[in-house]
């Protein structure tokens, strides 16, 4: 089977990259562009450390094929600060230690943005159920649900 | 009697040890930057994947691996036959690559390197191995049984004397306790006495293993890999690979979660063996289902547990066996388990037995206070079983029977200053043990206790020569250490937070230093790095001194400052770390600290948990409603990531209470490899973890730190059963207390009743 050339736009950069038939939008972030900060925990679609955002649309990247990116709009963590300014999720994740090892960190900020993008003001059920396809092994989940409550909080407040 | 010692730790007032400022590495974490296991790539890199059995026992009589080799892209293979007999490391050799037989599903046979991921795994169907499949045991009370089949024909089990003559999958007995259990037991007034049980659990951790070695014609290696501990990874590595120590340097990347589990080697000798075979570097990641099959989640565990008390609410006796199957080698964390079980009672009379069992399993690692948990589970069970039984609100009885200082432990050793009854006063008094309970709901207590640890450690502290400083430590940072150290640094110093750096160093740039376990980061590389920080002082000190041309004891540090130590001394302007670094060069050269031990010390820590929960009686589910956890953390360094220790121990408690669980056929082979079918706690399933900080300082510690990283799990499991008891009347024996075994025991009570 030949490569399939595809064009996106990632970040907001025009992209193109050569990538196999079967190879997942994850692998080619991470094997093909350099893209690290999306992680495989698992691949199946169970964990959402692999999470990006298609069109505005949260998705796991383990389960998208690269070849599907084509002519659409990819969203990743490395795109989430702007220029020096961390995005407000980010110096909250930092200010409450809603980290512990990290790995699963971007994951929950990509998800957590489109979140607010949809849902300015979420109660704390409503952060539990959206952030619910996102596993954290390190904190018990408290501080991140803080974390996300204390950025709607201040945004609104902006 | 003496004045008990003041602990000078309690009198000092710290200015940045304490506070909550943003982790050194935290930017690199929020922006997708930092790089962990897999996050790294070689030019001229291959992909290594590994050949797994599908039995959980056979013997292999060969491995034909020609038509793989013959694949375009293969680039090599090793089996058992790349690997010469290694007697210091025989079972992890033989955990990494099966020799004549495979002892679990999952148990590496062989590993290719190819080109790309996709020709690796092509060419793994192509090895042709002939098995002669044996009968398994995953059960560890099967496994004990007199039939059972045997895993090793060698295991003669140590402990028991004289020594049986055969062998048998019982690899040790261990005995601990004092006094005269039947005794006590004559004298008590209530007696309860129960039976347990407990699944494996995997400590989750998200990132699976990874690692990327390189070796090169002159037989130089290095690797890079997420452990917790890769001065232990080194020296494993080099010996199975018959390498000097020197030539082999271990970088530890960023790790994504280890608890326990990161520990070990399972990939990295297989790496680098087909690294010097091929002489590129090879890249390998584990997928899931390879790490519940074939890493080492922690053991299951079967056990008799059984308690009198007068009633008056004193413990009379205490005595329990403990059965833990560890995988398919010696090593489960029985005896831990054995010795932790009681550790929270002052007991007259105290016995535990412990069997260190073999089954076919992958050989379990580490896991958070390794063996205690489960122990806990047990005895913390019982007790409040007594209490509810003698009338005795559970938190007095536990007062009532509380170790404390100067009590000789249900395992030898006398306890120094511990904490335990400063948690229980902190449960008393918290305003969640009074709230009011609705219907189906119900309140349980757990107290658990882990020893911690120290272990070589091994610290340098460098002054630029701006006043800024480099902490460079040895110890993997799993959950925001680097922000601890930099504190004790800045503490010690008398510099802003901000001012010192600490980064992970490689194992060529510092002398070994143990991996991160034990709970001995926070205590064994802090108190280094406190010492390490009093050196350099003193060398300032010294500096200062030449260029007053006065004694280097007349001049002292104060506040960031060397300064003449009175008036005697001399009228000189105090000197900042900066003023002097900035001169270093013209008054001997750079400056900078060091710290190497093996610090005695560790503090040991007591938590007691506080759960409500809410049980549906239709469907058996159980809901974590409210959820406190006090424990003693001797000092909170940053307080943020102490909290987050404790939620996070409670929280995978919660797990191994409620969901999580190896599940096994008939056929010997795990059925939920995994996160979708092996459930951890996600976070619609919680609610806030509230958390109390009781801070009675370590004696062994300059600042009064104990280790915080694992007590948080051990007693969770005993208060949800315990919550569940009271709320639905049932008390559950058997982890995990799933639906439908909760629902089943809530059946059987309404159809006795
Ligand atoms: S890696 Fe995509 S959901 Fe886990
Ligand atoms: S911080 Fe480690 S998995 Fe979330």
């Amino acid at each position: 089977m030949s490569q399939i050339h595809v064009s996106t736009t990632i970040n907001g950069d025009p992209v193109e990259y050569l990538c196999e038939p079967d190879e997942t939008l994850l692998d080619v972030l991470r094997d093909r562009l350099g893209l690290t900060g999306s992680k495989e925990g698992c691949g199946s679609g169970d964990c959402g450390a692999c999470s990006v955002t298609v069109d505005g649309r949260l998705v796991c990247s383990c389960l998208m094929l690269g070849a599907e990116a084509d002519g659409k709009q990819v969203g990743t963590i490395e795109g989430l600060a702007e220029g020096e300014n961390l995005h407000p999720l980010q110096r909250k994740f930092l200010e409450h230690a809603a980290l512990q090892c990290g790995v699963c960190t971007p994951g929950f900020l990509v998800a957590a943005k489109s979140l607010l993008e949809r849902n300015s003001d979420p109660t704390e059920t409503e952060v539990r159920y959206w952030l619910a396809g996102n596993l954290c092994r390190c904190t018990g989940y408290d501080k991140i649900v803080r974390a996300v409550l204390d950025t709607a909080h201040d945004m609104k407040g902006a | 009697m003496l004045d008990k010692p003041k602990d000078a730790v309690l009198d000092r007032e710290f200015k940045v040890v304490g506070s909550r400022p943003v982790r050194p590495d935290g930017v690199d974490k929020v922006t997708g930057r930092a790089k962990f296991g897999a996050d790294v790539s070689a030019p001229g890199m291959l992909i290594g994947k590994v050949l797994r059995s599908p039995h959980p026992h056979a013997r292999i009589h060969s491995i034909d691996i020609h038509a793989a080799l013959a694949v375009p892209g293969v680039k090599a293979i090793v089996t058992r036959d790349d690997f010469a007999e290694n007697k210091k490391h025989k079972d992890v050799l033989c955990n990494i690559m099966a020799r004549d037989k495979a002892l679990y599903e999952g148990h590496a046979v062989a590993a290719i390197a190819a080109t790309t991921g996709a020709i690796a795994r092509k060419a793994l169907k192509l090895i042709k191995i002939d098995y002669d499949i044996l009968p398994h045991v995953t059960d560890v009370d099967e496994a004990m049984a007199d039939d059972a089949p045997i895993l090793h024909d060698t295991m003669i089990t140590r402990g028991v004397d004289p020594a049986p003559e055969k062998p048998s999958n019982v690899a040790q007995r261990f005995d601990f306790g004092h006094g005269d259990v039947e005794d006590g037991f004559a004298k008590a007034d209530v007696i309860i006495e129960r039976s347990f049980k407990t699944e494996a659990a995997h400590q989750g951790y998200i990132e699976p293993h990874a690692c990327l070695a390189s070796v090169t014609e002159d037989g130089h290696g290095e690797l890079w890999c997420c452990t917790q501990g890769h001065y232990a990874v080194r020296d494993v590595c080099a010996s199975l690979l018959g390498m000097e120590v020197s030539k082999l340097r271990v970088t530890a990347s960023e790790i994504g979660g280890g608890f326990g589990g990161k520990t070990t080697v399972f990939l990295e000798p297989l790496a680098l063996m087909m690294s010097r075979k091929t002489g590129r570097p090879i890249k390998m990641v584990m997928d899931r289902d390879e790490v519940f099959r074939a890493s080492g989640p922690t053991a299951s565990t079967s056990s008799w547990v059984k308690v009198g008390a007068t009633k008056d609410g004193k413990i009379t006796a205490a005595s329990a066996e403990f059965r833990y199957q560890g995988g398919a080698f010696k090593g489960s964390p029985v005896q831990f388990g054995a010795m932790c079980a009681f550790a929270c009672y002052a007991l007259e009379n105290v016995k535990t037995v412990g069997f260190d069992v073999v089954t076919n399993r992958p050989k379990q690692a580490a896991y958070r206070a390794p063996g205690a948990p489960m122990a806990a589970f047990a005895v913390e069970s019982v007790i409040e079983e007594l209490a509810i039984k003698l009338g005795i609100d559970p938190v007095e009885f536990r007062l009532k029977n509380a170790a404390a200082e100067g009590d000789t432990s249900s395992y030898g050793p006398k306890f120094p200053r511990i904490g335990l009854v400063e948690t229980l006063e902190a449960a008393k008094a918290h305003e969640h043990y009074s709230a009011p309970l609705g219907p189906n709901q119900g309140r349980g207590i757990g107290s658990g206790y882990w020893f911690n640890f120290g272990g070589a450690t091994s610290v340098s502290l460098n002054v630029h020569p701006d006043g800024t400083v480099a902490l460079v430590v040895g110890t993997p940072d799993i959950g925001g250490s680097r922000a601890s150290m930099n504190l004790m640094a800045a503490e010690e110093l008398g510099i802003p937070y901000d001012k010192v750096n600490t980064i992970v160093a490689d194992t060529a740039s510092l002398g070994f230093n143990e991996t991160s376990h034990g709970s001995r980061v926070t205590f064994a590389s802090g108190l280094a790095t406190i010492e390490a920080a009093r050196n350099a002082k003193n060398e300032c000190c010294a500096r200062a001194a030449m260029i007053w041309e006065i004694e280097p004891d007349a001049v002292t540090w104060e506040d960031g400052c060397a300064k003449p130590a009175g008036a005697n001394a001399g009228n000189f302007e105090p000197m900042t770390l900066a003023d002097i670094a900035k001169i270093a060069e013209k008054t001997g050269g750079p400056i900078s600290g060091h710290f190497e031990k093996n610090p005695a010390g560790a503090g040991a820590s007591f938590a007691t948990h506080m759960v409500d929960v809410e049980v549906d009686p239709d469907t058996g589910r159980v809901e974590i409603l409210r959820f406190t956890v006090i424990q003693d953390a001797g000092k909170a360094i940053h307080p943020s990531y102490v909290e987050g220790q404790f939620q996070g121990g409670a929280v995978q408690g919660v797990g191994w209470a409620l969901n999580e669980e190896y599940i096994y056929g008939a056929d010997g082979k795990m059925q939920n490899p995994g996160f979708l079918d092996y459930r951890i706690p996600v976070c619609s399933d919680l609610p806030m973890i509230d958390t109390v900080i009781v801070e009675v300082p370590n004696p062994g510690h300059p600042y009064g730190v104990r280790g915080v990283g694992e007590t948080g799990i051990v007693p969770p499991m005993a208060a949800i059963a315990n919550a569940i008891s009271a709320a639905a009347g049932v008390r559950m024996t058997e982890l995990p207390m799933s639906p439908p075994k909760v629902l089943k025991a809530i059946d059987d009570a309404n159809g006795s009743a």
